[in-house]
């Protein structure tokens, strides 16, 4: 007989499950010393260099070593989970929405959080900005051309994705202030411009992924920061990026989760990481990756100069904040829901 | 499937088609199975290997990486066992027994087959999250589930758990209880009964069962992503690691981790294709008895 | 896996379980399978139900009468059938080649029908993704001529398709195998011809094990996630299906929303499975009967 599934098979059975078991306990107990940033997808690059900065800065300042571990997702996705029990140390999300929702669902962030850190805890900005294919085949300007029956746009969904919600609102905007200021005729101009796009993707990457790797639509609507990367990543011979005549400012806000860095007593640290992202050194890492820092003195010229001018507009100047903007446009039965029917509907 | 494939019968003009159908029949099957089945499995492959052999060392060797083919590991090594120690159970008591109920037993241990990944990692946070039923009491004490091992090896049981009890359990209804009656009668205790006279019998299928339990287990996606948490070199396992590598546009090295998964599932069926061609005889000899 | 298991064994001409008390173990055994059932299985999904009916019966009717969640579950459902229906064809032919010819690559064609089931659903989606996008291998054959197949409803049937491909071959392969040849030579003789033989002789007894394979492919289909939210559009209305908008729902932080939805699909999974067991109790009846 070959093989003897015998006793002495099943001991070494249990045996695995049991060191196993003690390989897992050791494997969380060692979890608790790192700090964990809870952020939204297109930060992958950035925050990997901004980490090893702050690890070095740290390990110079008070010769203790820090790791930070990343967690990346959609936004909305990301802020559910830290409600649902991740352990997250800070929080940098798409959204101001978002934060305000872990808020308010586990009071272990302060409602006035956002007052805590400069620039409305910003330490970046960013905007919304098209990509189009090399050579712009089917002239895409503005956020008019979107609209027209001959051009393929890809969004994400904006239901599970904070940069599309960014999207959306940035067309809204414009919508009310080149058609008069109408609610009904801004409405109307995103049903347009919904009705053009083939493919949904539930967050920013998937739709870059769409767009560049599987070569659907025209344009493609996304984060500037995005939109310099996809050019990095799969040819500025191919690509090029058209910024609309306005658009709007995008603020991803950043705050500490204090319910959790008090319970594993890591507040000094995850503080002390915040801080770090409005310092020089780290004002700089933002710029060279495409997004807009709160201090440009403190980035390269070259590094500035790369990001075109456009005129931006808040959220706060045309929808008020985002609690108003998530009831309106994008809550169940919104705003959006009224556009995706009538897109059905034809 | 622990049916071994008999040597089919010699073509025979009565009892089997004309040629050219059978050719016909044959070019068929294997076309749909190779646009549904083995291309997406031959793009997996060369789109690893486009950038040649050294990217998907340096893909494998990426300190995430290894951490997620650990964590992948381990988890496997959890719930495989445990897996199947209750579909061994499940099985002796639903084969060996007549009691009411059963059909609704049984189709309880199948549920996990139809449950959508997606509710299968959502039930975990409602039980264990921090707005779940436990989360207050898990919190206070200080124990992490979801968004920690236990929370994946947890999904991952419930995924995997119907594969062992469901290969074991027609297998050991129709074997009936005649040998381990006669054991009995000549004197035999209850434990060495099922370890000298069972599971000699049902070995091979219990072996088939774990087997494509630990693919299974180590391939699950949906219900994982829900409770992992996604935490970079902490809880992710390899089916995410492959999706965070896309997410980074890193396509050869996703499907670099992509192809190490598949290889690690060609092997596991390789396992048991030679298992059953190697022991066909035994096993019929097992199955016929 | 064991779909095969799922097959109504054989008539055992052996004697069956039939009383307790005969072996032992049943009271060790029952317990370890019921305390692993209700902790694994049982909890937590009571734990969804409870959530569940925080909605109440208006709740329930608001969420099944909102035209997008109608439209989610039409999606979901009618491609899941329409795979389930190609898969019952073309699992029977696979199943059929596999037992009955024999030709080059057999048993490797044989191994490869589970790659399914041991693939993560997730690199099936990225890879078929990319087979049948406008600019992949099969996605550009098509493209000229106008045709999309990824990022369309169609995109999903091929996801579902593949997924649920194995459970039909490996409930359908043993029946075949265990068929019975001497009728077939008697219809041969009695000069039936080869397709005749087939309808009247052969599929009769294929039939229960069609079933359940048909309706295990289409369970597995409805609740299929990871496949295929990379090769459909997702678009409402269109290309949405209902895991996706109980994804959607939690992103709204509507947990009552997505736990009723939760609630309906498992109402429909369990009661798809109770539908196989019946028909397999059925069999077994009959060929016991026998």
């Amino acid at each position: 007989m070959p093989i003897r599934l015998t006793r002495r098979a099943l001991d070494h059975l249990l045996a695995i499950a049991a060191f196993a078991l003690i390989a897992m306990v050791t494997l969380a107990a060692h979890a608790q010393t790192a700090l964990l940033n809870v952020s939204y997808d297109p930060t992958r690059e950035l925050y990997k260099d901004i980490n090893q900065a702050f690890a070095a800065d740290w390990k110079a300042r008070t010769g203790q070593a820090v790791t930070v571990r990343m967690s990346h997702g959609g936004s909305g996705k990301q802020a559910r989970s830290v409600i649902d029990g991740l352990d997250a140390s800070v929080v940098t999300l798409a959204l101001a929405a978002d934060i305000d929702e872990i808020a308010s669902a586990t009071k272990k962030i302060p409602a006035d959080w956002q007052a805590r850190l400069p620039n409305n805890a910003s330490p970046y900005t960013s905007t919304i900005v098209f990509v189009v294919r090399k050579g712009n085949p089917k002239a895409v300007k503005d956020w008019n051309d979107l609209a027209r029956p001959d051009v393929s746009v890809i969004t994400p969904n904006p239901k599970t994705s904070g940069g599309a919600r960014w999207n959306y609102l940035a067309a809204w905007g414009y919508a009310l202030e080149t058609k008069g200021g109408d609610a009904k005729a801004a409405r109307d101009f995103l049903t347009a411009i919904f009705r053009n796009v083939p493919v949904l993707d539930t967050g920013a990457r998937g739709s870059t992924v769409t767009f560049a790797q599987r070569g659907l639509g025209d344009v493609l609507v996304a984060w500037e920061n995005e939109a310099f990367l996809t050019l990095e990543e799969f040819g500025a011979d191919k690509y090029e990026i058209v910024t609309p005549s306005v658009s709007i400012l995008a603020e991803p806000p950043v705050s500490l989760v204090d319910g959790n860095v008090d319970a594993r007593g890591t507040r000094k640290a995850a503080q002390a990481y915040l801080d770090f992202l409005y310092t020089q050194a780290a004002q700089k890492i933002i710029a060279r990756h495409y997004y807009r820092p709160f201090k440009p003195e403190a980035a390269d010229k070259a590094d500035l100069d790369r990001l075109p001018k456009i005129r931006l507009f808040t959220l706060a100047s045309v929808f008020g904040d985002w609690t108003k903007a998530q009831s309106v446009h994008f809550s169940d039965g919104g705003e959006f829901d009224r556009i995706q029917q009538a897109v059905a509907k034809r | 499937m622990h049916e071994p494939a008999p040597p089919p019968p010699a073509p025979d003009s009565v009892l089997s088609e004309p040629l050219a159908v059978r050719v016909a029949l044959t070019a068929l099957a294997v076309l749909f199975l190779g646009l549904f089945v083995l291309l997406p499995l031959v793009v997996v492959f060369t789109e690893a290997l486009r950038p040649g052999l050294a990217a998907v060392r340096d893909a494998l060797a990426d300190e995430d990486a290894m951490a997620a083919i650990r964590l992948t590991l381990l988890v496997a090594a959890i719930s495989v066992p445990l897996n199947a120690v209750f579909g061994v159970a499940a099985a002796w008591a639903v084969a060996k027994f007549e009691f009411p109920g059963k059909s609704l037993l049984v189709t309880l241990i199948d549920l996990p087959f139809s449950v959508s990944p997606v509710v299968s990692g959502l039930v975990f946070v409602l039980l264990f999250g921090a707005q779940g039923l436990f989360g207050p009491w898990l919190r206070a004490h200080d124990v992490e589930i979801i968004f920690a091992v236990p929370g994946i090896v947890l999904a991952t049981v419930f995924v995997t758990l119907p594969f062992v009890a469901r290969e074991l359990i027609p297998l050991m209804q129709e074997q009936g209880m005649a040998d381990e009656e006669a054991a009995l009668t000549l004197g035999a205790g209850g434990l060495r009964v099922f370890l000298t006279v069972t599971l000699p019998n049902i070995r091979w299928a219990l072996l088939y069962g774990v087997l494509l339990c630990n693919a299974r287990a180590m391939g699950e996606f949906g219900a994982v992503s829900v409770v992992s948490g996604h935490i970079r070199g902490l809880t992710n396992t390899m089916p995410l690691h492959v999706e965070i590598l896309y997410n980074e546009y890193q396509f050869a090295a996703a499907f670099a981790v992509a192809s190490l998964l598949a290889l690690l599932a060609l092997v596991t069926l390789a396992a048991k294709s030679i298992l059953e061609w190697r022991y066909a005889d035994e096993l019929n000899g097992s199955r016929r008895h | 896996m064991s779909a095969a298991a799922l097959v109504p064994a054989a008539p055992a001409g052996r004697r069956r379980a039939s009383r307790r008390g005969v072996l032992p173990g049943f009271g060790l055994t029952m317990g370890l399978t019921l305390f692993w059932l209700s902790a694994i299985v049982l909890l937590p999904l009571a734990a969804l139900i409870a959530k569940s009916t925080g909605l109440g019966p208006s709740g329930f009717a608001r969420v099944l009468g909102d035209p997008r969640v109608l439209a989610a579950l039409r999606v979901s459902f009618g491609v899941s059938l329409a795979a389930a229906c190609i898969n019952a064809v073309f699992g029977v032919l696979v199943a059929w080649v596999l037992t009955r010819y024999d030709f080059p690559g057999r048993r490797l064609l044989d191994a490869a029908v589970d790659l399914p089931f041991a693939i993560p659903t997730a690199v099936a989606g990225i890879a078929l993704a990319s087979i049948y996008a406008p600019n992949g291998w099969i996605g550009g054959l098509v493209a000229p001529f106008g045709a999309k197949i990824a990022f369309t409803p169609w995109g999903i049937l091929i996801a579902l398709v593949a997924v649920g491909l194995p459970f039909v071959v490996r409930t359908v392969q043993p029946v075949i195998a265990e068929s019975d040849r001497e009728a077939e030579e008697a219809s041969a003789t009695l000069g039936a011809s080869r397709l005749r033989t087939f309808r009247r002789v052969l599929l009769p007894p294929l039939i229960p094990a069609i079933l359940t394979g048909f309706a295990l492919s289409l369970a597995r289909c409805v609740g299929e996630y990871g496949s295929v939210i990379f090769i459909a559009g997702n678009l409402p209305y269109v290309s949405e299906i209902l895991p996706l908008l109980i994804v959607v729902k939690l992103e709204e932080y509507d947990y009552a929303g997505a736990t009723g939805l939760a609630a309906i699909m498992l109402a429909i999974s369990f009661g798809m499975l109770l539908v196989i067991n019946l028909i397999q109790a059925w069999t077994r009846r009959r060929t016991g009967d026998a």
